[in-house]
């Protein structure tokens, strides 16, 4: 092997450069051709961040536009200058991990510790003017408006818009942070003075509106001022003045009807009256650890916790070693030269990869069906095989080695190439059998490669979401406990305690997914640990 | 004559034959969920309950149906542009953090390594409410990279396009004698050159195998596409045929079933196309130079 610390001249804790090669003072910077592409790259990174700074500079978001600027600066100075060479490499790909991968991880993190998710989206002013426009009622002088139901995207999940006709015929859309004018071509107003089309809006059918009713009779835009726009029937929206009224000194609200008074809880992020009833908006608040706690405490939670992880660590190690032994197998059959038809093997070999995978879950669950399955019909079987928990486990993980092994074949054939065939004729020669060459030469310049591979398929398997959720959605079940089924991961079954049946708790569902994260680092973090001996990280 | 033939078929057997065998038996396995689909495609009735493995009639009413009455078309477009460029895009992106990482030392090596499959583990699952609200933002400045648009989810792929591909070609780099590119340096040509002209011929099979991976998983991935493509129009084949299924399975199952083996369709001749790549094996010819 080549000394490591060469070709790294000039490089930060590299070796100093070395004296000038002969003819090297002609190409230091690149052939011409070089020079061109790096100015065309730096002008359309130049051009892309006055790009991305027009909108903001619009907005007046200086933050935003100070970080655009940062990373063009940081972009120029990296690729004008002839050192930091590794940085020139890392850059393109460090940047988007960045922004795409490592902020989103920090925001979750972050999230992990409030109270984040369905009642406590916004900031408290934002719960207050909500309270107080859900608590509008009909007063003598109310203004009636022509209303139409529309949401932001999806009609079944997106964001409600009240998109209103004053009686002077101006055009409004109210969302839950407020009213906003819309512009007289933004809007298609119908004879009977309802808003039948708007920009931006898709606009809901009788049926939409009725399978959201109850959201849109909760539903209320906040006009400022204590008062709101409710709706009265679903064409029509009334604005009124507020029976519930926030004041400042107590830090409380009154309710002017009924006289109950709810005081802030800002630990917990609620409004609360003596009696411990809350008021169903609240704000988002730090909550320090208690989502991890509760995962460690709550009976509820970790009665199931043990055997799930289980379970979760059996299905991902099964299915690393599955896939591994019969990957390699196969890549290690078809490693000799001369085989006959080794394109067409190979081509039909990776077919379950090029099969689309949450199709074929489908499709298999399908074929595992106890009655009508293609299993029990070939092979004249009837194995109630998803209803029991064992040979659920076993066909989630045969399963899950069919769409598997082409993967971990594919690196292996790809790895075994990379290994020159003079090495293993060399150790024959020298009398190593077959399975000698293959354990002490072969097998250990493989898991150089495999090794990370390995690793990040027991983490991908770790948190395989889809395989658990669309063959089997976690059961089947044990009588009397419809929280944990014998297949569930961790994460199908976090995923039914935060988003299933009692709405979305963001906070909690981030605290365990950290708890998770933990979980798989540190069991990849030993294995990774154990086999550097193998590696060339150092 | 008898006994020299026999002799040759028994050392053939010796010699491939059983690899021929084995591969046999891997292939019915491989084959036999496939052949479901094919079956259940051209099956007639086009329901679940009445598909067998081997086709029971043939018909091409599914296909029909799928094309007549759901922006198929669009969806099949879209999946096979946001994969391609994405699977282009990532090999570049992780063959440059690869080589750096292979050829040269400099801090911040060893837990730039580590650290990139660290937060690979990270479930991108549950991080989703994060990236939704982020390109909440973005949607509003920058409507052309935000929700509906393929370019913000090619971003958020290409978030993940260092990691367990950077250490898949580290591993194949460090395989490539340093000889060469030290020649090629001592030669005169620049570290961008050596990239270039030297290094990236030499990795074409791994480069293979990364853009065939990313372009599979890109095909297939549903959660992430399913936050930010919410125009019927937009979608891919995933979001599409899941939400065929979702609601009426059994009458949709031929349908479905095309749908599937149409957007497999791509993936093989994409395999077919990067085959010969993989084949090549450039790295053994090289050292022998």
């Amino acid at each position: 092997m080549a000394p490591n610390r060469r070709g790294t001249a000039g490089a930060p804790g590299g070796a100093p450069a070395p004296p000038p090669l002969p003819g090297g003072s002609l190409v230091r910077n690149g052939s011409p051709a070089g020079q061109l592409v790096k100015i065309a790259v730096l002008g359309l990174a130049a051009a892309l961040a006055l790009w991305a700074a027009f909108p903001l500079y619009a907005a007046g978001n200086w933050i935003g536009i100070s970080v655009v600027a940062g990373v063009t600066a940081l972009i120029f100075y990296v690729y004008l200058s002839p050192r930091r060479v590794p940085v020139k490499y890392l850059l393109p790909g460090t940047l988007l991990l960045i922004a795409f991968q490592i902020l989103p991880v920090l925001f979750t993190v972050s999230t992990s510790v409030t109270n984040f998710g369905d009642g406590h989206r916004g900031s408290k002013e934002e719960a207050i003017a909500s309270i107080e426009a859900a608590s509008v009622e009909r007063s003598a002088d109310s203004v009636d408006y022509a209303l139409s139901v529309a949401a932001v995207g999806d009609p079944a999940g997106g964001e409600l818009v009240f998109l209103l006709t004053a009686p002077d015929g101006t055009s409004y859309a109210g969302d839950a942070e407020g009213l906003t004018e819309l512009a007289p071509g933004d809007a298609t107003v119908s004879t009977a003075g309802r808003i039948t089309e708007a920009e931006g809006y898709v606009v809901l059918t009788a049926a939409e509106v009725s399978a959201r009713g109850e959201e849109i009779a909760a539903f209320a835009v906040p006009t400022g001022g204590g008062s709101g726009i409710r709706s009265s029937g679903l064409s029509a929206a009334y604005e009124g003045s507020a029976t519930r009224a926030y004041d400042e000194e107590c830090d409380c609200i009154t309710d002017s009807a009924s006289g109950a008074v709810f005081t802030a809880d800002d630990e917990r992020g609620v409004f609360v009256d003596e009696a411990g009833q809350r008021l169903p908006q609240g704000w988002q608040v730090d909550v320090g650890w208690s989502n991890f706690t509760k995962v460690l405490t709550d009976p509820s939670v970790n009665a199931s916790f043990f055997g799930i992880l289980a379970w979760n660590i059996a299905f991902a190690a099964g299915t690393v070693l599955l896939v591994f032994v019969v990957g390699l197998a196969l890549a290690l059959v078809m490693h000799v030269q001369g085989l006959r038809g080794r394109t067409a093997y190979r081509i039909l070999l990776v077919l379950p990869y090029a099969m689309p995978s949450f199709a074929m879950f489908l499709l298999w669950r399908d074929m595992f069906n106890a009655d009508f399955g293609l299993v029990n019909r070939m092979f004249g079987l009837d194995v109630d095989w998803l209803g029991d928990p064992w040979t659920a486990r076993a066909a989630l993980l045969l399963v899950n080695m069919w769409l598997g092994y082409p993967y971990l074949f594919l690196v292996a054939t790809g790895a075994l190439q990379s290994i020159p065939r003079e090495l293993v004729q060399a150790a024959r020669i020298d009398g190593a059998g077959a399975w000698q060459a293959f354990r002490h030469v072969t097998l250990p310049l493989l898991m150089v490669a495999m090794t990370p591979i390995l690793v990040s398929t027991f983490a991908f398997n770790f948190n395989n979401f889809n395989a658990v959720y669309l063959m089997t959605e976690g059961g089947p079940f044990p009588p009397g406990n419809p929280m944990a089924g014998a297949t569930d991961l961790l994460i199908t079954y976090t995923y039914r305690l935060a988003f299933g049946g009692q709405g979305a708790q963001y906070g909690y569902a981030a605290a365990v997914s950290v708890f998770i994260f933990l979980i798989v680092a540190l069991i990849s973090l030993v294995s990774l640990r154990q086999s550097r001996s193998l590696e060339e990280v150092h | 004559m008898a006994t020299t033939t026999g002799n040759r078929t028994l050392r053939w057997a010796r010699r491939s034959g059983w690899r021929h065998l084995v591969i046999w038996v891997a292939l019915a396995f491989a084959l036999f969920p496939i052949l479901f689909v094919v079956s259940a495609a051209l099956n007639p009735l086009g329901t679940l309950s009445t598909s067998q493995l081997v086709p029971s009639g043939f018909g091409l009413d599914n296909a029909v149906r799928l094309f007549r009455n759901t922006p198929f078309g669009d969806w099949y477009l879209n999946s096979i542009l946001i994969a391609l460029a994405n699977a282009a895009a990532t090999v570049f992106l992780s063959a440059l953090a690869a080589y750096a990482f292979s050829r040269f030392r400099f801090t911040g090596r060893r837990v730039g390594l580590f650290g990139l499959l660290l937060i690979q583990m990270f479930p991108q699952f549950l991080a989703i409410v994060a990236i939704y609200l982020m390109f909440t933002t973005v949607t509003e400045y920058w409507p052309s990279i935000g929700f509906d648009t393929p370019w913000g989810l090619l971003l958020v792929y290409l978030g993940g396009a260092l990691g367990v591909n950077t250490w898949l070609m580290k591993g194949f780099f460090d395989t490539v004698p340093r000889e060469l590119d030290e020649s090629a340096r001592v030669d005169g040509a620049s570290h961008a050159q050596t990239f270039f002209r030297i290094m990236l011929p030499l990795v074409t099979p791994v480069l293979a195998i990364v853009g065939l991976l990313v372009f599979i998983a890109t095909i297939n991935e549903f959660l992430i596409a399913s936050v930010f493509l919410r125009d019927p129009e937009a979608k891919t084949v995933a979001l599409g045929l899941y939400g065929m299924i979702s609601g009426e399975r059994d009458a949709n199952f031929g349908m479905f079933a095309v749908g599937t083996l149409l957007i497999a369709l791509p993936t093989m001749a994409v395999f077919w196309f990067l085959q010969r790549f993989i084949a090549e094996g450039l790295t053994s010819g090289a050292v022998k130079g």
